[in-house]
C-alpha cells in the first residue's frame, strides 16, 4: 500500500527542486543588487529586486512557452512531424475556420456552443447567487448553518464533483433518473445523447459555481451601509425599487470583476465538460476541451496552437470591451 | 420609523448605529409576516438539500458492499453498509501513495508561489515604478489563458528537458500558474494597511525591506494564509497538467489521476472511487469551510481594489 523507496525518492526530488529554485532566486537577487545598487545606484532598486522572481518565473514558464507556441502555430508540427516540421505561415489559422477541428465538428458550432455554455452558467451563477445572498443577508435563525451548507459544493474538489456527478448521470443507477422515474417522468439518456449531455454539463457547473458567487455577493451586500436604505424608506421606496436603485448600483464594483472573472473561468472550464462527456460526444465539446483533444488525442500540435491563440484573443477582446464599458479596471491606474 | 427621527441629534443617531449594523439591510423586512419568513426558510432549506445531497450520495455509495454497488436504492445509509470499499481503496489501490504524491507536489508549489507573490505584491502595492500598470494588466490577462493552451508548449518543453514523468516537471509547471492571481489578492490586502505604519518605522530608521518584513508581513498573516490555501487548492485539484506531464508513470500519480483510473471507461470501481473521493475531499472541505470567511474577504478585496 505504501512504497517506502518511492517516498524517499519523492522527498529528495521535491527537496532538490526547492533548493534549485532558492539558488536561482539568490543568484538573481545578488546579480540585481550588484547591477542596480552598486553600479547604477538606481533609486528604485528594491522594487525591481522584489518583483524579479515573479517576473523571471512568468517569463520562463509563461511568456517563453507562449512565444514558442506562437511559433509552433505557424508550423505543421504533429506527431508524425515532431522534429522535422516546416514553417507554413498563417495557414493553420485559416484551417481552424475551414477544416473540422476534431473528427467532424468545425469551429463555429464549437464557438456558439461555448458562448451558450458561458451565458447559461454565468447567468445562473449571478442570478442564483444574488437570490441566495439576498435571502441570507438578514437576521434569522440558522443563518450560519445555511451559509455553510450552501458553500459546500465550492469546497468539494472539482474533479471529485465531476466524476461523482457523471456516475449519477448513469441511466439506470444514478439518483437523477431514479427520482425522475419515481415522480412518473421518463428517465433521460444523460451520457449518450447530445442535448441531455450538454444539459448535464450545465447542471453540474451551475451547482458548482453558485456558492462562490453567493459568498462574493453576500460580502458585497454586507458592506452596503444601512443608511441608504433608511433614506430610501423615508422617501417611500419599496423593496423592488431599493434593489434596483440602491443595491445593484452599489454592488457594481464587486459584481463587474466577479462577472468578468466568472465568464473567463466558465469559458475555460475544462474538467466539467471533459468528464461529464464520458463518451466523447463531439456535440458536447466546448472550445477548450476541443483544444485539448486536437492537441493530445489527434496530436495536431501546430494546428491546436493556432486554435489556442484564437480562443485567447476571443477572451482578451471580450474582457477588454467589458472592462472598458464597466470601468472594472479603474483601480489599476491608482 | 417615525418622522421624529429626522430631528434627532446626530450623536444619538451614531449611538444607535452600531446596534443596527448587522440587521441594516432591508430593515423593513423585519416586520415580515410569519408566512414570508417561512417561505424564505423553505427556499434556503431547499437549496441546502440541493447542495448537500450529491455529497451524501457519494458517501452512501462508498458504504455499499461490492456486489451491490450498482443499485437503485436511494437510502443514505444502505442496509448492509460496510467499510470494505475504504479498505480496498487504501490497501489495494494505493490511495495513500497518491495522496502523498499530491501533497509533496502541492505543498512545494504553494510555498514557492506564496513567497514569490508576497514580495512582488508589496512592490505593486507600495511603489510607483515604470511599467507598473502594464504589469498589473498583464497579470490579469494571464487569467484568460486557457490551461490547455499552455499544455502544448509545456509538454514539448518537458519532453525536451526530460521532465516528463517526474515530480520536478510537475512542480515547475505548477509553480507560477497561481502567482498572478495571488499577487492581486495580496496587493489588495496590502493596500488596506495604512502606509503611516511603515512611514513611522522608516522615520525610526528602518529600511523599507525591514518595514515590509517586520510590519506588513505579520499584519498580512490572514491574507498570506488565504493565498497559501488558494495556491494549495489550485494544484491539489489539478488534473489536466498532471495527466500530460506525469503521463503513464504509475509510481507517481497524483490523487486526481489515481481516482480517475478507478473510473475507466470499461472497468468501473464505483464503490472504491466514492470511498476514495470521501477520504480525499473531507479534510480539504473541512479546511475550506473553516477558512471560508477569510478566503472570501481575501478574494473580494483583491477584486474590489482593482
Amino acid at each position: 500500500m505504501f512504497d517506502f523507496d518511492a517516498l524517499i525518492k519523492s522527498l529528495s526530488e521535491v527537496g532538490s527542486t526547492i533548493l534549485a529554485v532558492l539558488l536561482i532566486v539568490v543568484i538573481l537577487e545578488a546579480f540585481l543588487y550588484l547591477i542596480l545598487v552598486k553600479w547604477l545606484k538606481t533609486k528604485n532598486a528594491l522594487v525591481y529586486m522584489l518583483i524579479s522572481p515573479a517576473i523571471l518565473g512568468l517569463l520562463v514558464l509563461q511568456i517563453y512557452p507562449l512565444v514558442w507556441e506562437g511559433y509552433i502555430s505557424m508550423t505543421n508540427m504533429s506527431l508524425s512531424h515532431f522534429f522535422n516540421f516546416d514553417f507554413i505561415g498563417l495557414r493553420n489559422y485559416v484551417r481552424v475556420f475551414t477544416e473540422p477541428v476534431l473528427k467532424q465538428v468545425t469551429f463555429f458550432p464549437l464557438f456558439w456552443r461555448t458562448l451558450l455554455w458561458t451565458f447559461i452558467n454565468v447567468a445562473f451563477h449571478v442570478i442564483g447567487g444574488m437570490v441566495l445572498a439576498l435571502l441570507l443577508n438578514r437576521e434569522m435563525k440558522l443563518r450560519g448553518l445555511y451559509r455553510m451548507l450552501i458553500i459546500i459544493p465550492w469546497a468539494l474538489p472539482q474533479v471529485v464533483a465531476a466524476m461523482a456527478w457523471r456516475g449519477e448521470f448513469n441511466y439506470e443507477y444514478g439518483w437523477i433518473n431514479i427520482m425522475l422515474k419515481q415522480i412518473g417522468l421518463q428517465p433521460v439518456q444523460w451520457l449518450t445523447s447530445p442535448v441531455p449531455n450538454f444539459a448535464a454539463m450545465c447542471i453540474v457547473n451551475i451547482w458548482l459555481g453558485i456558492p462562490f458567487m453567493t459568498v462574493i455577493l453576500l460580502g458585497g451586500l454586507q458592506s452596503i451601509s444601512g443608511e441608504y436604505y433608511e433614506a430610501a424608506e423615508m422617501d417611500g421606496a419599496n423593496n423592488w425599487q431599493k434593489f434596483w436603485k440602491i443595491t445593484l448600483p452599489l454592488m457594481k464594483p464587486i459584481m463587474s470583476p466577479a462577472v468578468i472573472l466568472g465568464t473567463v473561468w466558465t469559458f475555460n472550464t475544462f474538467n466539467i465538460s471533459f468528464f461529464i462527456n464520458q463518451y466523447e460526444l463531439e456535440s458536447s465539446d466546448i472550445l477548450v476541451t476541443a483544444l485539448f483533444r486536437a492537441a493530445f488525442q489527434y496530436n495536431r500540435y501546430g494546428f491546436s496552437a493556432a486554435f489556442a491563440f484564437i480562443i485567447f484573443f476571443i477572451l482578451l477582446g471580450y474582457s477588454t470591451i467589458f472592462a472598458k464599458t464597466t470601468g472594472a479596471l479603474k483601480g489599476v491606474k491608482d | 420609523m417615525t418622522t421624529s427621527n429626522a430631528t434627532l441629534e446626530p450623536s444619538t443617531l451614531e449611538q444607535k448605529q452600531p446596534k443596527r449594523r448587522k440587521t441594516n439591510f432591508f430593515r423593513a423586512n423585519h416586520g415580515d409576516s410569519k408566512f414570508k419568513r417561512l417561505i424564505i426558510h423553505l427556499i434556503l432549506i431547499g437549496y441546502c438539500i440541493i447542495s448537500v445531497y450529491p455529497l451524501l450520495r457519494i458517501f452512501s455509495v462508498s458504504l455499499r458492499p461490492g456486489n451491490r454497488v450498482l443499485s437503485t436504492d436511494l437510502s443514505i445509509i444502505p442496509p448492509d453498509a460496510t467499510l470494505e470499499n475504504y479498505r480496498l481503496v487504501i490497501y489495494e489501490q494505493g490511495l495513500l501513495q497518491w495522496i502523498w504524491n499530491s501533497l509533496a507536489v502541492t505543498i512545494t508549489t504553494a510555498i514557492i508561489g506564496v513567497i514569490i507573490a508576497a514580495t512582488s505584491a508589496y512592490a505593486f502595492s507600495r511603489f510607483k515604478f515604470k511599467g507598473r500598470s502594464t504589469l498589473l494588466i498583464y497579470l490579469l490577462t494571464t487569467q484568460m489563458i486557457p490551461t490547455a493552451m499552455l499544455m502544448v508548449p509545456l509538454y514539448i518543453l518537458a519532453i525536451n528537458l526530460g521532465l516528463v514523468g517526474t515530480y520536478r516537471g510537475l512542480v515547475i509547471a505548477y509553480a507560477v500558474t497561481s502567482v498572478p492571481f495571488s499577487i492581486w489578492i495580496l496587493k489588495g490586502y496590502y493596500d488596506t494597511i495604512p502606509t503611516e505604519l511603515e512611514e513611522a518605522a522608516i522615520i525610526d530608521g528602518a529600511t523599507p525591506l525591514q518595514a515590509f518584513w517586520k510590519i506588513i508581513l505579520p499584519l498580512s498573516t490572514p491574507a498570506l494564509a488565504i493565498t497559501f490555501l488558494f495556491n494549495f487548492s489550485q494544484s491539489w485539484n489539478e488534473y489536466l497538467i498532471a495527466r500530460v506531464i506525469l503521463g503513464s508513470n504509475e509510481a507517481i500519480l497524483t490523487w486526481p489521476l489515481g481516482l480517475n483510473r478507478l473510473m475507466g471507461q470499461y472497468l468501473v470501481q464505483w464503490g472504491q472511487y466514492n470511498a476514495g473521493a470521501i477520504l480525499v475531499s473531507l479534510p480539504v472541505m473541512i479546511l475550506f469551510l473553516s477558512m471560508s470567511k477569510y478566503m472570501i474577504s481575501g478574494l473580494t478585496l483583491g477584486s474590489v481594489k482593482g
